[in-house]
């Protein structure tokens, strides 16, 4: 099933990346090219496999529930591209009607 | 210890670009645990190594500040991901270094660099501080001169961090004492779908002389079967690229890191930010991991993975049923040219054929130097062992070192 340049611009706004002509026309031609070679996977017989998500297969770990101090806000808003006093600053969330 | 960091592990008050122009200004607020465990043993951090853009890549070439060349041979590549780590130790320039190897990127650099490098079990060195590409196959790991280099760093990083609750609760042993040059009665296994026809003579004849020493030395010898290798690359880039996708999420320009002028709105910000600061081979695996996550496709692609996973798992497990530690080789080619593989993801995806394998399953690997091909390119024998042996797989190692001097 081959990917169309609708697709590439599909995915593109999920992964919140712009893409030039040029890149969409690049990426779809790559993904197809990736992407028929992944049809690899469906030669084995899977039906009766579990998925595996992780090779050390752990359960959940938790620690004790207890406050323990943090990183100094003023280091972590060190790398802000804009700030408030507190806070990072981003633009507008909420558009107005 | 003089010891360079790829750039990808955090180190408190300097900058940690992965590679990439998204965190060109960003300044680590703390250090990651395996350099507070270097710090504490008093190893010296001479600097940071180049790599390729947020670890995705088999030559370092696809880096925001320049490709970095080999020092063998300057028209090579000097593999990747952790190139500059790699080549900061085979320059001389740091005793060793640490890289990341995600699915051959310490290996495949050491092999092309003509240096040892480990990549060890997942689980066993904290990951704490590294920045995050595929969270299931990404491990820390030493390069170094020889193997008792690696060993010593190893011992050093390795153990279990309550900042990191995928790191194992495992003993670490004395690596350095595990060398104890003996491989007599050691079962070591030769995957046959490893040493096919398309593998290159001059690798073949290399390796087949290391196994014929070790046999010689009372080593059995055997063959094994991996039957499902031949679907490793396809469910290793399906899984890493959707991983990638999700991690990778987090760089929106919002908190740290790149932020694009003038965005009217937090979308377009985010979006114009992250078009601005990722490179080309980092889009592309966010697009591939986006699409094989995506709703229609997950179960095609991103769930059949996990299923060809969990059987390429179990072809190693029943492999260590009947021996100790199998041996391949690190790549299906020496150092190729700059340039030559650029253009072409897929034929770049293939030559990690035989180091993926090791993170699929989540077990240790070492790479260690075999020789030179006919242009004097270093050709590099991989070792893979059991989940957390790593003291198996560095004493063969260290075996064949002694063996080569």
């Amino acid at each position: 099933m081959p990917v169309t340049i609708n697709d590439v611009e599909h995915v593109a706004k999920l992964a919140r990346l712009e893409l030039t002509e040029a890149e969409k026309e690049k990426f779809s031609q790559q993904l197809n090219t990736i992407l028929s070679y992944m049809e690899k996977l469906n030669e084995p017989d899977t039906t009766t496999v579990e998925p595996l998500s992780h090779v050390i297969e752990l359960s959940n770990i938790f620690r004790e529930d207890k406050v323990k101090p943090s990183y100094p806000k003023e280091e972590m808003l060190k790398n802000a591209p804009a700030r408030t006093e507190k806070f990072f600053k981003v633009p507008k969330v909420i558009l107005e009607r | 210890m003089v010891i360079a960091i790829k750039d990808v592990i955090c180190i408190k008050g300097k900058m940690v670009t992965c590679g990439s122009r998204i965190l060109e200004h960003f300044e680590s607020p703390y250090d990651a645990t395996v350099i507070q465990r270097l710090n504490r043993a008093d190893g010296i951090i001479i600097g940071q190594t180049n790599m390729d853009e947020f670890a995705m890549g088999s030559s370092t070439e696809n880096c925001a500040y320049g490709v970095v060349l080999n020092p063998i041979d300057e028209t090579r590549v000097p593999g990747g991901s952790s190139g500059g780590s790699a080549v900061a130790v085979a320059a001389g320039m740091a005793w060793t270094a640490l890289g990341s190897d995600t699915g051959g990127s310490i290996r495949q650099p050491a092999a092309f660099c003509g240096i040892v490098g480990l990549k060890p079990t997942y689980g066993r060195v904290s990951r704490y501080g590294l920045v995050a590409f595929a969270s299931s196959f990404d491990q820390i790991g030493p390069f170094g001169g020889c193997v008792s280099d690696v060993a010593r760093v190893l011992k050093v990083i390795a153990g279990h961090d309550p900042c990191d609750s995928t790191s194992a609760q495992v003993p670490v042993p004395d690596y350095v004492k595990s060398l104890t040059g003996d491989v007599s009665g050691l079962r070591i296994g030769l995957p046959k779908e490893y040493y096919t026809e398309a593998l290159d003579r001059e690798i073949n004849d290399a390796i087949m002389k290391k196994v014929d020493v070790l046999r010689l030395h009372g080593a059995i010898v055997k063959e094994v079967s991996l039957p499902y290798t031949e679907y490793t690359i396809a469910a290793y880039y399906i899984l890493t690229t959707a991983e990638a996708s999700s991690n990778l999420a987090r760089y929106d320009g919002a908190r740290y890191g790149r932020r694009a002028k003038g965005a009217k709105d937090v979308i377009e910000l985010y979006t114009r930010s992250r078009s601005e600061g990722f490179g080309d081979e980092v889009k592309r695996r966010i697009m591939l991991g986006t699409y094989v996550l995506s709703a229609g496709y997950y179960e095609a692609y991103y769930r059949k993975g996990q299923k060809v996973r969990r059987l390429i798992k179990e072809d190693f497990d029943k492999a260590f049923q009947d021996v100790d530690c199998l041996i391949t080789p690190t790549s299906p080619t020496t150092a190729f040219k700059i340039g030559e593989k650029v253009d072409d993801p897929l034929t770049m995806y293939l030559s990690d054929i035989y180091t993926v394998s090791a993170n699929l399953a989540g077990i240790p690997g070492i790479s260690i130097p075999c020789g030179k091909d006919h242009q004097g390119l270093p050709i590099g024998l991989q070792i893979l062992g059991k989940q957390f042996d790593e003291e198996t797989i560095l004493r063969v190692a260290d075996f064949l070192e002694s063996d080569e001097r």
